[in-house]
């Protein structure tokens, strides 16, 4: 039997999805048409014997994320519980504070998932692939290639070519270590505990030694519990014969900023080919012209001379009116876009409105289309200074009026633009 | 009577209009420029046109003698070998300006006003003097120079270059009027006519002002050419509506050539000037824009403040601000957004301006 844990973080993190995080916990944000989370869900519903799915994080329990666990729970047919921690634990301390709960009913060996990646999740392929490599008891880390200079961005695996053993594990290294990166998925069985327990043993002795003074601790947490599966587990199980790599070729990409949430976006769109056609827009009599992978909810009204995709989701209620354009955006739930509106490379906020002939535009920062291996840049906002040229980003309840320009720019929840703007946040 | 008009140079300030046709010939309100100072001369009586230029262009001549021919009238091409100012194509064209007795008009050809050569020519005849220069009122006169005269009678004290205290709001509108013994004043050699023969002709007495009814502009640059497109289409507004198109999607003053064809859901105007043949697709929004012939905008595209030449092409979804200037035949691709992009002809855009540059 099998389970899988979800670390869905909580409200202090995720910031850089901001401002589209303050209406919406981050892991609820829809991805091609869906949460970002239900892909986590759907991929961990179809691996055989999987009986339960655990989400573990520091939200407050809010309305929204009880109705999707409900709904998730009535869709896929199995039991998904959330488990708030009491404080911010880290990776590893998260599923060690709530071990009993995982380890209940004896399962196996369990999935340990971020969710602020958007991936193929090659689940069942983990399993195979445990079973086939090592020890029975081994762990596993989905790995994928990155480009020399883009991995120092992520944790680094050294693996011995042959047998895929891990033998070294670094997080975010100044220099180049290795071109193999730390997808977030795991393939745990429940002796993991025993190590993240080893930890914890010790994090507590050294904080009987070492009392807390109010001085930085060296790790950057305060408690015995706050655990990094990152550093504090896998650094120390390189090179055991304990910590496999199983690397996968098929799409995977961080969600960090609200930018790589389109170019997720049009990872899933494409993947919708094979697992849920059903989910593609196409072209009908009198519905809208259709370029590319496009997801409509049936309850959008939707003018046939508009024009939509490739790499377009749009929600709920969403009402888009004569020749009007969109293409590599978002549209969330109740969001009008008035007649010949152009919408490109932005996310338009919950119930926002875009006037006539509106343009509303901004930077796509996707990986280099020529480089197979490149990951998308988690950049920061600005550089030397200046705002770096991004999506274009309108919060919640925002209203551009006719025929102006919104170019680079975000746009915090409830303004009345009354002009254009180009490479500015709009308070 | 006889007119001069200086056109000169390349007109390099009207680029990239100017790169496919003589400045001359380029289309201002569905007009080129130099017709609607010809017939505008012709109504004044005018039988003889003289047109200063420094360098040939056969498309001039051509057109030129189907002019002639048209308008009932003689047109001759005077050609400086080399830059000769403003007055130097006077003293070219002695020889044809000096047959007779009778005074002359000579006018910049980067002008554009209501050009009132019969009331010049009046005020002229009256006064008796050996000139008369239309002068025009400004707002801001310390960007020019400002001529200095008697209210009542008109004839000038002065001129004053770009002045820091208040002396005058009226400048120089480039249009005059002279008697044929002016012409001795000029030898054949680069002179500048402002700087050099009126301030002389001012001290002695003979040169006198008119000032101008209406609007006025120089045309010379695009920015300009916008400006005066706006003024002109106001002054039909008072003077010949007839001409202007109304009616549901049309605001404001908009000149429509009747071979154009408009689509459905557009709205055009205030201060739009769309040549023959032209065709603007289903919901197409412009204002204050000249379209050139034969150029199509295609739909659900967004024009202010432009320029399309002759013959291109806007594809759907465009937007295009701030004096941004296609030269002949040129394609912008669909989607795309153009803030004050200034385009050679024959160039097909492939991706944004978003800051105004030259692409060549």
């Amino acid at each position: 039997m099998l389970k899988a844990v979800i670390l869905i973080g909580g409200p202090q993190k995720g910031t850089r999805f901001r401002p589209l995080s303050f209406e919406v916990p981050k892991p609820l944000f829809p991805v091609a048409g869906v949460p970002m989370l239900q892909h986590h869900i759907e991929a961990c519903a179809k691996v055989p014997n999987m009986k339960e799915i655990l989400l573990i994080g520091f939200y407050q329990p809010n309305e929204e994320l009880n109705r999707f666990l409900f709904n998730a729970q009535q869709e896929f047919k199995i039991s998904i519980r959330y488990l708030q921690e009491y404080a911010a634990l880290g990776t590893g301390g998260g599923i060690y504070h709530f071990r009993d709960q995982i380890v209940s009913g004896s399962p196996d060996a369990f999935y340990v998932l971020n969710a602020d990646v958007c991936s193929a999740f090659p689940l069942a392929e983990m399993l195979s692939f445990q079973k086939e490599h090592g020890e029975p008891n081994s762990f596993v880390i989905l790995g994928t290639t990155a480009n020399r200079k883009q991995s120092m961005n992520y944790g680094c695996i050294v693996e011995n070519e042959t047998t895929k053993e891990v033998l070294h594990y670094v997080e975010k290294p100044s220099t180049f270590v290795s071109d193999i990166i730390n997808c977030g998925i795991y393939l745990f069985t429940p002796e993991i505990f025993q190590h993240i327990g080893a930890v914890f043993q010790k994090n507590q002795q050294d904080m009987l030694l070492y009392p807390y003074d109010g001085e930085e601790p060296t790790n950057g947490w305060h408690r015995a519990e706050a655990i990094r599966l990152e550093q504090d587990i896998f650094t120390a199980l390189a090179g055991q014969d304990k910590l496999y790599v199983y690397k996968t070729l098929s799409f995977w990409s961080q969600i960090k900023s609200a930018g790589s949430a389109i170019y997720a976006s049009r990872l899933y769109l494409n993947q919708y080919h094979t697992t849920h056609p059903e989910r593609l827009a196409s072209i009908k009599e009198g519905g809208p012209k259709i370029s590319g992978n496009v997801y409509i909810h049936p309850t959008a009204n939707i003018d046939p001379t508009a024009m939509l995709g490739p790499n377009v989701s749009i929600g709920t209620g969403v009402t888009i009116g004569a020749g009007v354009r969109v293409r590599e955006s978002i549209i969330l739930h109740g969001a009008t876009l008035q007649d010949h509106c152009c919408v490109l490379n932005s996310i338009v906020g919950w119930d926002s409105t875009i006037g006539k002939w509106a343009r509303v535009e901004g930077t796509p920062s996707d990986p280099n289309p020529n480089d197979p291996f490149a990951k998308i840049d988690s950049e920061t906002l600005f550089r030397e200074g200046k705002l770096t040229p991004s999506i274009t980003i309108l919060g919640c309840n925002v209203t551009i009026p006719s025929e102006v320009i919104i170019l680079n720019s975000i746009v915090l929840p409830h303004k009345d633009l009354n002009r254009s703007f180009k490479n500015q946040i709009i308070l | 009577m006889k007119a001069l008009i200086l056109v000169g140079g390349y007109g390099t300030r009207l680029r990239p209009l100017t790169l496919s046709v003589p400045k001359p010939l380029v289309d201002f309100c569905n007009k080129p420029i130099l017709l609607h100072q010809l017939e505008a001369l012709v109504k004044a009586g005018v039988d003889h046109v003289i047109l200063a230029v420094s360098y040939m262009s056969e498309l001039l001549e051509r057109e030129m003698r189907v002019q002639e021919e048209r308008l009932g009238i003689r047109i001759s091409l005077s050609h400086e070998k080399e830059p000769l100012g403003t007055a130097g194509p006077l003293a070219l064209a002695r020889e044809l300006l000096n047959i007779d007795n009778e005074p002359f008009f000579v006018l910049n050809s980067d002008v554009i006003c209501d050009f009132p050569f019969k009331d010049l020519l009046q005020f002229h005849s009256n006064h008796g003097k050996e000139g008369t220069i239309v002068v025009t009122r400004v707002e801001e006169p310390s960007k020019y120079g400002v001529v200095v005269f008697e209210a009542d009678s008109g004839r000038i004290h002065r001129f004053v270059e770009k002045p820091q205290v208040f002396v005058s709001n009226k400048i120089n509108a480039g249009i005059y009027i002279f008697n044929p013994s002016m012409l001795s004043r000029i030898q054949l050699r680069p002179t500048s006519i402002e700087k050099e023969i009126f301030p002389v002709m001012a001290e002695e007495g003979q040169l006198y002002t008119m000032e101008l009814q209406g609007f006025w502009m120089d045309i010379g640059q695009p920015k300009d050419f916008l400006t005066g497109m706006c003024m002109y289409l106001q002054s039909l507004r008072q003077h010949a509506p007839e001409r202007l198109r109304t009616g549901p999607g049309f605001l404001g003053n908009v000149l429509v050539d009747p071979t154009a064809q408009i689509g459905e859901n557009c709205t055009i105007g205030p201060n739009v000037t769309i040549g023959a043949g032209v065709v603007v697709e289903d919901g197409v929004r412009i204002k204050r824009c000249t379209v050139m012939k034969g150029a199509r905008v295609r739909s659900h595209s967004w024009l202010e403040s432009c320029i399309v030449g002759w013959s291109s092409s806007v594809g759907q979804w465009v937007r295009m601000e701030n004096v941004t200037v296609l030269g002949e035949d040129v394609i912008v691709n669909d989607e795309l957004y153009l803030n004050g992009a200034n385009v050679l002809p024959h160039k097909s855009i492939n991706e944004s301006v978003p800051e105004p540059r030259i692409i060549m």
